[in-house]
């Protein structure tokens, strides 16, 4: 059986016939055709489908399409403004802190996230605040500075 | 040095479609009227398949077709190929046995492929293989090396002994008449943790069919597509180069996995033609547990003989090495040409020789894993180095300044086949102990015994070969390929160029480290290049990306080509400024005739290749497009010293890297921010398998590290910021001097963090522990070492 779904997606009103078993991920990817956010894991651990719903952070993976109804979706596609990256975007491009791409964007909406709930993050902190980000490329060094001087970033410098 | 040529840390090109969600990967890409597949995968290691019935799935909703082994036999389809043989002892061929897509008869893995459904959606193509009914006779599975060797049940019956080969390198007879004379012998046993590469993009294949030209597309998540063109179109599905493309487009992450063809490239292919439909599989992570090939898995028996001084005679090391259920591409070599042959090291070992047996196991293929080879050399050299110096009372510096090959001493030609061209071990070994403050090491101990603490400190010198290339040399040890590389230059009318290249990226910033080649070359203007990749329709030929030789081959076949778009040009620039050739010089983009203000731009000469009024067109040919084809006359042979400091907490065994350094010598670097960043990455890696990853199979053969809940990889928290740093001696056989930087993090890093657990918990008689040490392995080592003290 198939069910209506309607939410906003970075400020569109969209619209779908879903099933019951389809994932918030699926919904983007398969129905939207929105492939910015990525599938990385079939347990909820490596963080590439992390989106915010209603401001804050959360992994696609974790939520039926049908649990998103009326919600106010964020993806990596509607950060940045036009051509113009977002501080955490432009902060990851400066520091070197993606290398093959893939868990990019679920890392810079994890880190957006973060630096909402605060402001001036600590290397542990961000640290702490990745665990449930997977990155197989960069050894999170570089994701680290790009975090620090994203958040300095979006503090306004 | 220009803004954005050769030693710029030019920021990405590639960066802005990743951070904006506009990558384009492999499951990305929607073909129309595409079907999905699934694949049924055996739940058992070892299996004989009684009864396959497919046709309740066959009638489910949604399915397109069914289709198992005997269907792929009836169109004649072959077995996945291996691409190199390696010889037994006898010079006899090793066991090579059958690889099929779909099994027929016997499942030999968990997650063996046994029949694929297609549907009209991936929930109803799944749905219906859980239809399908098979009657497994299950067999006993053979896990272990010793007990495959030992008379345990045949993985293939054409394998005796499961016994893939018994390979020798080295002089045995001279190794044994140094042991003779030896003051002193150090014996180790040591084990390489099986790994799983993970890189975060899982495995995905789209096969595409053109009814109206019978041509194929395959999408694929390779870091080589001309080399899956080649194996699948010739050795599986009998399709012609020319009626096959295979397109690699951007692909997340690497690090060998997707090295190899794998059988749902073939499946998908072959289906998309018989169902004339597009069909797409994507794996999810829990497949790729089970279907990715793992890495590393050897257990070797090494002794080092050494002189009353410290130096070394010789070396003697015996190795199994598992091939698991089948062997992958290139998983031959892994375990013989590129590891036996690093066994000198950095060092002047006179003689050496190293036995390998490889074995079949009812496990995941093993292949070649970020390293490969060379961090199975580099871990068992530099842990046995570690031992001898504790046990001749030499300290772990002197006795590897005693060993060092010395920095004026090349070419170096070791006991093991290689000849290294360049290196300063001294230097590298040097530079390391300042950055990690080595001279204040003991009172950072002091600190922490106060606080309860073991502090240790752990070295590794190693050395790698890489850029892998010369045909000649791996055609001569059983590569079935050659291994040069592509590249073909072509300059626009109006200037701007495009590169088409062989290499792949896959992470590695091609699109930028390749577009700084041609920036310092011809001096076109950063944003006025393209570099095109992954794509066997728009690229001349190539053979990938793997053994970091994207820039020591790669780039090299770009450079040679740009030197052929100069002297074309040059000879441009003759004819239109009326001067001739040898009077031409090229600089910072501009032509000029020596000695006088005449100078035309690049842009202008390649404006007239393509306008070419008054050519004089039996001497000058129009056009300014050129490709070459690089075959080296060597290895490049990265080196350097990493140093790891950790802190353990003995009560718990929790175990914090205080402090990690990687000064590493990869020859010229052509963009140090990628370039750091590679280390990065493989030191965590190397971080990862010393202390955190490992594959555990259960008796049954079921990989109990099947997914993220189970298999550890390292994130944030785990690790701490790197310090890097880059001491370069040039490749003497490239003119970019460039050596390769994609693995020497994992390879350099993992004896040294071992090594610095040994150091820590030396006194509280912990002389060894294996990979992974996790805290519950040190807590348990502790616990050993100081009961055996107290008993005596």
């Amino acid at each position: 059986m198939s069910y209506a779904v309607s939410m906003t997606v970075n400020g569109k009103s969209v619209s779908g016939d879903v099933e019951g078993r389809t994932l918030l991920v699926q919904f983007l990817r398969e129905h939207l055709r929105m492939t910015g956010t990525h599938v990385g894991c079939d347990t909820s651990q490596c963080g590439a489908c992390v989106v915010h719903v209603n401001g804050t952070s959360l992994k696609s993976c974790t939520m039926l399409a049908v649990q998103a109804e009326g919600a106010d979706v964020t993806t990596i596609e509607g950060l940045a403004n036009g051509d113009e990256l977002h501080p955490m975007q432009a902060a990851f491009r400066e520091h070197h802190g993606l290398q093959c791409g893939f868990c990019t964007p679920g890392m810079v909406m994890s880190a957006i996230d973060l630096v909402n709930e605060n402001p001036d993050p600590s290397e542990t902190e961000i640290r702490e605040w990745l665990e449930g980000n997977l990155c197989r490329c960069t050894g999170y060094h570089n994701i680290v500075k790009s975090i620090e001087a994203g958040a300095k970033a979006m503090r306004g410098g | 040095m220009t803004a954005t040529g050769i030693g710029a840390a030019v920021k990405r090109v590639e960066d802005f479609r990743f951070l904006t969600g506009r990558g384009n990967y492999t499951d990305d890409i929607n073909r129309p009227g595409q079907s999905y597949a699934w694949i049924l995968r055996s739940p058992h290691a070892h299996a004989q398949i009684k009864k396959l019935d497919t046709s309740k799935a066959a009638a489910a909703p949604g399915v397109i077709a069914v289709f198992t082994g005997k269907d792929l036999e009836a169109d004649g389809i072959g077995g996945l190929p291996c691409g190199w043989q390696v010889n037994n002892k006898d010079e006899s061929p090793m066991a090579e046995p059958a690889h099929p897509a779909l099994v027929t008869d016997k499942v030999r893995h968990v997650g063996d492929q046994v029949a694929v459904v297609i549907a009209e959606s991936k929930d109803e193509a799944r749905v219906a293989a859980e239809l399908i009914t098979v009657d497994y006779a299950p067999l006993p599975a053979v896990l272990d090396m010793n007990a495959a060797i030992g008379g345990g049940a045949l993985v293939h019956d054409d394998a005796p002994d499961n016994t893939c080969y018994d390979w020798h390198i080295g002089d045995a007879a001279a190794v044994d008449d140094a042991f003779k004379k030896a003051a002193h012998v150090t014996q180790i046993d040591i084990v390489n943790n099986r790994l799983v590469p993970n890189a975060m993009e899982p495995r995905a294949a789209i096969g595409d069919f053109d009814s109206a030209t019978g041509d194929y597309t395959l999408f694929t998540t390779s870091q080589n597509p001309h080399v899956i063109r080649l194996l699948m179109g010739a050795f599986v599905l009998n399709i012609p180069e020319h009626k096959l493309r295979v397109i690699a487009p951007d692909v997340g992450g690497g690090f060998g996995s997707k090295i190899y063809h794998y059988a749902e490239e073939a499946i998908v292919t072959w289906a998309a033609g018989k169902l004339r439909r597009p069909v797409k599989w994507t794996a999810e992570r829990s497949e790729s547990f089970i279907t990715d090939c793992h890495g590393r898995d050897h257990a070797t028996s090494a002794e080092l003989a050494l002189d009353k001084d410290g130096k070394f005679l010789a070396l003697r090391v015996a190795t199994k090495a598992n091939m698991g259920a089948y062997l992958s591409t290139f998983a031959p070599c892994v375990p013989t040409y590129l590891y036996a042959t690093l066994l000198a090291g950095v060092y002047t070992t006179p003689q050496i020789y190293c036995e390998v047996r490889a074995v079949f196991t009812n496990t995941v293929p093993v292949d070649a894993y970020r390293g490969a080879g060379r961090p199975e050399a580099s871990y068992l050299l530099e842990r046995l180095v570690d031992r001898a110096a504790r046990e001749t009372g030499l300290s772990q510096v002197e006795i590897r300044e005693r060993n060092f090959i010395a920095a004026d001493a090349f070419p170096y030609q070791t006991p093991v086949a290689l000849a290294y061209d360049s290196g300063d071990y001294g230097a590298t070994l040097e530079q390391a102990l300042t950055a990690i403050g080595h001279d204040k090491f003991e009172a950072r101990k002091k600190k922490s015994a106060k606080a309860g603490k073991r502090r240790g400190i752990g070295f590794s010198t190693y050395i790698e070969a890489c850029g892998i290339a010369p045909s000649a040399v791996v055609g001569s040890l059983g590569a079935r390929a050659g291994l040069f590389e592509s590249a073909e230059v072509r300059v626009h009318p109006t200037g701007s160029v495009t590169v088409f290249t062989g290499s792949h990226s896959h992470g590695q910033g091609h699109e930028t480290t390749f577009a700084q080649l041609i920036s310092d070359t011809l001096g076109v203007e950063f944003e006025n290049i393209d570099i095109v990749h992954g794509d066997t329709g728009r690229i001349a030929y190539g053979m990938g990306t793997y053994g970091s030789r994207s820039l020591a081959v790669g780039g090299e076949a770009i450079m040679r080509a740009t030197n052929r778009i100069v002297d074309k040009a040059r000879k441009i620039a003759a004819h239109m400024l009326e001067a001739s050739e040898e009077d031409i010089e090229f600089k910072d983009g501009t032509f000029t005739v020596s000695g006088t203000d005449k100078a035309l731009s690049f842009g202008e000469v390649a404006l007239s290749a393509y306008v070419p009024h008054n050519f004089p067109h039996e001497t000058l040919e129009p056009g300014l497009d050129e490709t070459a084809f690089y075959d080296p006359a060597n290895f490049t042979f990265p080196g350097g010293c990493h140093i790891c400091e950790v802190e353990i907490d003995p009560d718990t065994g929790e175990i914090k890297i205080a402090d990690f350094v990687a000064v590493d010598d990869v020859g010229r670097v052509v963009n140090p921010m990628i370039v750091e960043g590679q280390v990065h990455g493989g030191v965590a890696q190397g971080i990862g398998q010393a202390l955190l990853e490992g594959c555990v199979y259960d008796d049954s053969g079921q990989l109990v590290t099947g997914s993220y809940m189970d298999y550890t990889m390292p994130r944030a928290d785990n690790l701490p910021s790197f310090k890097v740093g880059n001491h370069a001696t040039l490749c003497a056989h490239n003119s970019l001097g460039v050596k390769g930087c994609g693995e020497v993090g994992a390879i350099g890093s993992p004896p040294a963090v071992i090594n610095a657990i040994v150091d820590a918990l030396w006194d509280d008689g912990v002389h060894d522990i294996s990979m992974p040490a996790t805290p519950e392995k040190i807590w348990q080592a502790i616990q050993a070492g100081q009961r055996a003290a107290a008993a005596e």
